[in-house]
């Protein structure tokens, strides 16, 4: 049984100098069969078993995980949360995962360090403005919280802004979603994988999925590294190895795997306390609690799998940076990653039932799948559980690449593709 | 940062092509006789292997002409490139997973 984390245990264990803190959940060696085997453990994976255990009362279930907890996209991504997208569908969707997100520390008992501290999306030119001015519109109507700067408000908002005017980039506005911020990446795979452990899921480290075991369309398991693993139902969550996988089961996605870079910089002073997102230029940064700016770039122009990216990316985002922000001129970058996001021809994701029984895939959240992790989880958890799609999720099904009904939120998705 | 061998120019840094996705994709011949998922298979699915991946650039910055290339989408490694309409160059399937 877990111990629960609060003050008094965090006290308890001071005095002990933490050495008897318990595991935060077990290893354990894969059962022969599941109910639902959840494939991919990052955020949206233990999310999925999480609700599925929660919502659903479906507890014989297993994560089984490539490489470790959170290792892929969910520890790679600049951790921003937010739900100002601009259809009808999308509004929907990430507005369910901001307002999980708001009570998801104590929901979990984990702190996942969420963090409300509002996010800018600056406009550089007449076009942007108008097209920004539409979203936060389009925002309010559908409930979500989004205001509009001027230069003025901006400059008040993020005072390290430069708003001389006779940059090559010139702010004109932006629009601000308060409610919007970011999260510790990490601590949501962990306090997910905790939780999810907690009521009886069980989570499989370093144990690859090599293929799909089906019979007469309906899927009968997977095979993994530590053999055979039978199962009622099968749950994808592979992100950027999605099409891998729906290879492996013998049909393809619309989705192409690129790699998305991002950088952090030496540890400074607080020097800006909310989070800047320029579409246009492809740069966002916000300062993490350790104090280095955590920067998003763009995507390669090109499919790859190699988790590094290219180099003139990282170079036109940090040109961008400068532009924007002089006071970063003389920072030192520390680190550099890509992580592989698998993009959909309309920038929103697929949250649907397969061409094979019992088999469901969550995937083609592109550059942006961290801030709906709950929301993600939770839409299809209901999905999986009742093998019918969650309201939420039913216009986000592969049905639609066919019927047209396609979800373009290339604008509000923030980097293009 | 890959150094594409251009057919007509030479070996050039990436910045100076353009990506054209997967090659030998044929338009429809018949386009009134497609169904819709023929149609959504013609528009949207495009091969995005974790291996080797037969692919279109554009030299944009340069002679503006396509061409093909095979390349490994895991170590970056181009393996041939070939003219437009070309067969594509006999090479082993690279790894799957």
């Amino acid at each position: 049984m877990q111990a629960r984390y609060s003050f008094f245990s965090l006290a308890r264990n001071a005095l002990g100098y933490h050495e008897s803190w318990p595991e935060a959940w077990r290893s354990p060696e894969p059962k022969a069969s599941y109910d639902v085997v959840v494939v991919g453990g990052g955020g949206h994976g233990l999310a999925t078993a999480y609700y599925l255990a929660k919502e659903h009362g479906i507890t014989n279930v297993a994560v089984i995980e490539r490489g470790w907890l959170g290792g892929g996209n969910t520890g790679r991504n600049t951790t921003i949360v937010r739900s100002n997208y601009l259809w009808d569908e999308s509004a929907a969707l990430y507005e369910h995962a901001l307002k999980l997100w708001e009570g998801l520390s104590q929901d979990l008992n984990y702190n996942v360090m969420f963090s409300q501290r509002g996010v800018l999306n600056l406009a550089h030119n007449q076009h942007d403005l108008r097209e920004l001015q539409r979203r936060i519109h389009s925002n309010r109507l559908n409930g979500i919280d989004s205001e509009f700067l001027d230069a003025e408000g901006v400059k008040a908002f993020c005072p390290p802004i430069d708003l001389r005017r006779n940059g090559r980039y010139p702010v004109l506005g932006a629009s601000l979603q308060r409610r919007a911020g970011t999260a510790r990446h990490d601590a949501v795979a962990w306090g997910y994988a905790r939780a999810a452990d907690a009521r009886g899921v069980d989570i499989i480290q370093n144990c690859p999925v090599t293929g799909f075991r089906i019979a007469e369309g309906r899927i009968q398991g997977v095979e993994t590294g530590k053999g055979f693993i039978e199962a009622k139902k099968v749950a994808v969550v592979t992100a950027g190895h999605s099409s891998v996988m729906a290879d492996l089961a013998g049909f393809r996605l619309p989705v192409h795997s690129l790699p998305l870079q991002a950088l952090v910089s030496e540890p400074v002073k607080p020097v800006i306390d909310c989070v800047v997102m320029s579409n246009a230029v492809h740069a966002y940064v916000s300062q993490s609690d350790k104090g280095e700016l955590v920067i998003g770039a763009g995507v390669d122009k090109y499919i790859g799998y190699g988790q590094r990216g290219s180099l003139p990316v990282t170079e036109e985002t940090l040109a961008a940076i400068c532009e924007l922000f002089p006071i970063f001129r003389r920072m030192r970058m520390l680190r550099q990653w890509g992580g592989i996001v698998d993009t959909c021809p309309d920038a929103s994701p697929i949250i649907s039932k397969t061409p094979v029984q019992g088999l469901y895939f969550n995937c083609g959240w592109g550059t942006g799948g961290f801030k709906a992790t709950p929301g993600s989880g939770w839409v299809f958890a209901a999905t999986v559980a009742n093998d019918e799609p969650h309201p939420i999720a039913a216009p986000f099904a592969l049905e639609r690449f066919t019927s047209g009904y396609l979800i373009d939120e290339h604008g509000a998705a923030a980097v293009a593709h | 940062m890959l150094l594409i061998d251009c057919p007509h120019c030479g070996p050039r840094a990436e910045l100076e092509f353009s990506y054209g996705n997967e090659a030998h994709i044929e338009r429809p011949r018949e386009p009134d006789a497609l169904s819709d998922a023929e149609w959504a298979d013609y528009l949207f699915l495009r091969d995005n292997t974790k291996g080797l991946l037969l692919e279109r650039w554009v030299h944009s910055h340069g002679c503006r002409r396509w061409f093909n290339v095979a390349r490994d989408t895991v170590t970056y490694e181009i393996l041939a490139v070939y003219p437009m309409g070309g067969e594509p160059p006999a090479l082993a399937p690279l790894r799957a997973l």
